[in-house]
């Protein structure tokens, strides 16, 4: 790809990620001028005076603010961490729930909601769940033997979402239908409505933790990309780096989906649209999805707030921002996949 | 150096392809190996490669047993260029090149200055410098064959194994592509790939195997293995010998 091209491939990125920070800062039911952003963010960061009110001062800091960083880190890590499995599974029609995190995250959740325990008691059952769902499929799909030990790892992550969803579908199924079930449902569809700064330590730190092994092995990523023989005959202990890959993308994405529910389709379609700015060479691919995927659900999560009256599930939109958007780039972009 | 396959029982778990194979390859010679659809040859090649662990036998470079190395190790000494894929991704040429050289670079390490520069040799060597820039998805199938070709070449290997490196190339490519296997010998790398086509290793072969029905039914220098009474056996078809004038010879399908 010429530099210049390059170049151009990365405005869009950046440019989406600037514009859905400042939407999401000033835009809402009490609006901020970007002054008064930038002057009470100084004061926090700088210790400079600002001149805005009190109560301007409050809707940043706690109420917008953690929830514009949980929104950035999350569509960050389901983008990267659906990067990261497209590669892996040398397919692009692969999200980050492909082998069953979000499943097993979501009977996490509504298992921690039914026996009503405390939101932290809830968030780390749907983390734990996420991980020992992808665990259960990667243990299983293992001791297959098979020619192709991918495509029998995607299928068993098919299986045992499948039986994990019968599992959440029995508990709702049991659930007090007033107070629980809506707390499930909506759970199950995804919305940052109630993060608070506590939320982030718990979200940020195995999102960066994967998103480090992920970058480190951003160069090894590309040959996983081929065929299993192939990149084993260029030097690759593929089982290993793998299991590596699978556990950095498994993490970030139960941690995402511990915050702030299920929310599809960012991990499918902004690795694509990150692929047709870039190209598929991961040392790009990775930091233009990363930042992409926080633009993106940075712009989503404050249509979901503003647009109606009450919050809108980020999950239902994403799907229908996502369909159109996903078929427009199937159509424009079929002839390379890219 | 010299790759060997010794009484060699190759297979998938309890799916035995074939039994009782030697075979050996010496940096500097090409051997062709010949046989029917469904005969072992690709089993065979994967056995050789170390991607698949032989049944019963061993597999080494110069008496040192492939199975106790690293992938890393192995992929330094043998290359692999398999039967040509459409891709999955929009890797450009020269990113797809510069992946052979993977195992000259550690687990977390950007590839160097050097592996470019030897990428670019690699590229330039076959003639395909021009496409770097281009996606691996958008060339023709004889530019995707020479591109996998020049990622074997970046991986510096002591061997190369191919695939019916001509299974779906035009005339013109098929030739190419034997032009560059004999240049490959003539660069003391050893030579090993199947073909369906007799008068490929008439032209590039020093050693031609002969594989049917997982038996190695013979093999030799070219000119004791490439006969009527052999091929007609190992095919169990009819062939035609056509002699030119000059001595030379070539087959068809009878």
């Amino acid at each position: 790809m010429k530099p210049r091209l390059l170049a151009a491939g990365w405005i869009v990125p950046i440019g989406v990620l600037l514009l859905g920070l400042v939407l999401a800062f000033t835009v809402g039911r009490f609006p901020i001028g970007i002054d008064d952003v930038f002057g009470v963010l100084a004061a926090k960061l700088f210790g400079t005076h600002s001149t805005a009110s009190q109560a301007t001062q409050a809707v940043i800091l706690n109420v917008r603010g953690p929830r514009i960083v949980a929104a950035a880190l999350v569509g960050a890590a389901l983008a990267v961490a659906g990067t990261a499995f497209q590669g892996l599974f040398r397919n692009p029609l692969v999200s980050p729930d492909i082998l069953g995190a979000s499943s097993g995250a979501a009977l996490g959740t509504v298992v921690g909601i039914f026996f009503s325990l405390g939101i932290f008691a809830i968030q780390a059952l749907a983390f734990a769940g996420g991980l020992a769902a992808v665990a259960a499929v990667y243990a299983i799909g293992s001791t297959v033997r098979a020619r192709d030990p991918v495509l029998v790892l995607v299928l068993t992550g098919v299986v045992i979402g499948a039986l994990l969803g019968a599992g959440v579908g029995l508990i709702k199924y049991l659930a007090d239908p007033y107070n629980q079930l809506p707390a499930m449902t909506f759970w199950l569809l995804g919305s940052l409505a109630a993060t608070s700064v506590h939320d982030l330590l718990p979200l940020l730190g195995p999102v960066l933790i994967g998103m480090v092994i992920l970058v480190a092995l951003r160069w090894r990523m590309n040959a996983m990309s081929l065929p299993d023989e192939e990149a084993r005959a260029l030097g690759i202990s593929t089982v290993p780096l793998r299991i590596a890959i699978i556990a950095a993308a498994s993490l970030i994405t139960s941690a995402s989906v511990a915050a702030a529910g299920i929310i599809g389709w960012v991990g499918l379609v902004v690795p694509h649209l990150a692929r047709s700015l870039v190209g598929p060479d991961f040392a790009r691919l990775l930091p233009a999805s990363a930042l992409l995927g926080a633009g993106y659900l940075l712009l989503i999560d404050t249509i979901a707030r503003t647009a109606a009256p009450i919050e809108i599930p980020l999950g239902i939109l994403t799907a229908i921002i996502g369909t159109p958007f996903f078929i427009w780039l199937l159509a424009s972009a079929q002839k390379t996949w890219s | 150096m010299k790759l060997e396959g010794r009484a060699l029982n190759i297979g998938y778990g309890e799916h035995v392809v074939g039994r009782a194979l030697d075979l050996g390859v010496e940096t500097g010679s090409v051997v062709t190996l010949l046989g029917p659809n469904g005969g072992g040859k690709t089993t065979l090649l994967k056995t050789l490669l170390g991607l698949l662990p032989a049944l019963s036998g061993t597999v080494a470079i110069d008496g040192q047993p492939l199975s106790s190395w690293t992938a890393r190790e192995r992929a330094k000494r043998i290359a692999y260029v398999p039967q040509i894929h459409n891709g999955t991704f929009a890797f450009t040429v020269a990113d797809l090149v510069l992946m052979g050289r993977t195992a000259h670079g550690s687990l977390f390490a950007r590839p160097s200055a050097h592996d470019r520069a030897v990428s670019l040799q690699a590229l330039e060597r076959l003639g395909i410098a021009a496409l770097a820039e281009r996606p691996y998805t958008m060339i023709s199938g004889g530019e995707r064959q020479l591109a996998l070709l020049a990622r074997a070449l970046a991986q510096e290997p002591r061997f190369i194994v191919l695939d019916e490196p001509t299974a779906s190339l035009d005339f013109g490519n098929q030739g190419k592509v034997m032009r560059e296997i004999a240049a490959l010998a003539a660069a003391d790398i050893g030579v090993l790939f199947t073909t369906h086509d007799p008068n490929q290793a008439v032209r590039v072969a020093d050693t031609v195997f002969l594989i049917r029905q997982g038996k190695c039914l013979a093999q030799g220098p070219r000119t004791s293995m490439l006969t009527h009474d052999l091929l007609t056996a190992l095919y169990d078809a009819p062939i035609d010998v056509v002699t030119g004038a000059d001595g030379t010879i070539a087959f068809r399908p009878g």
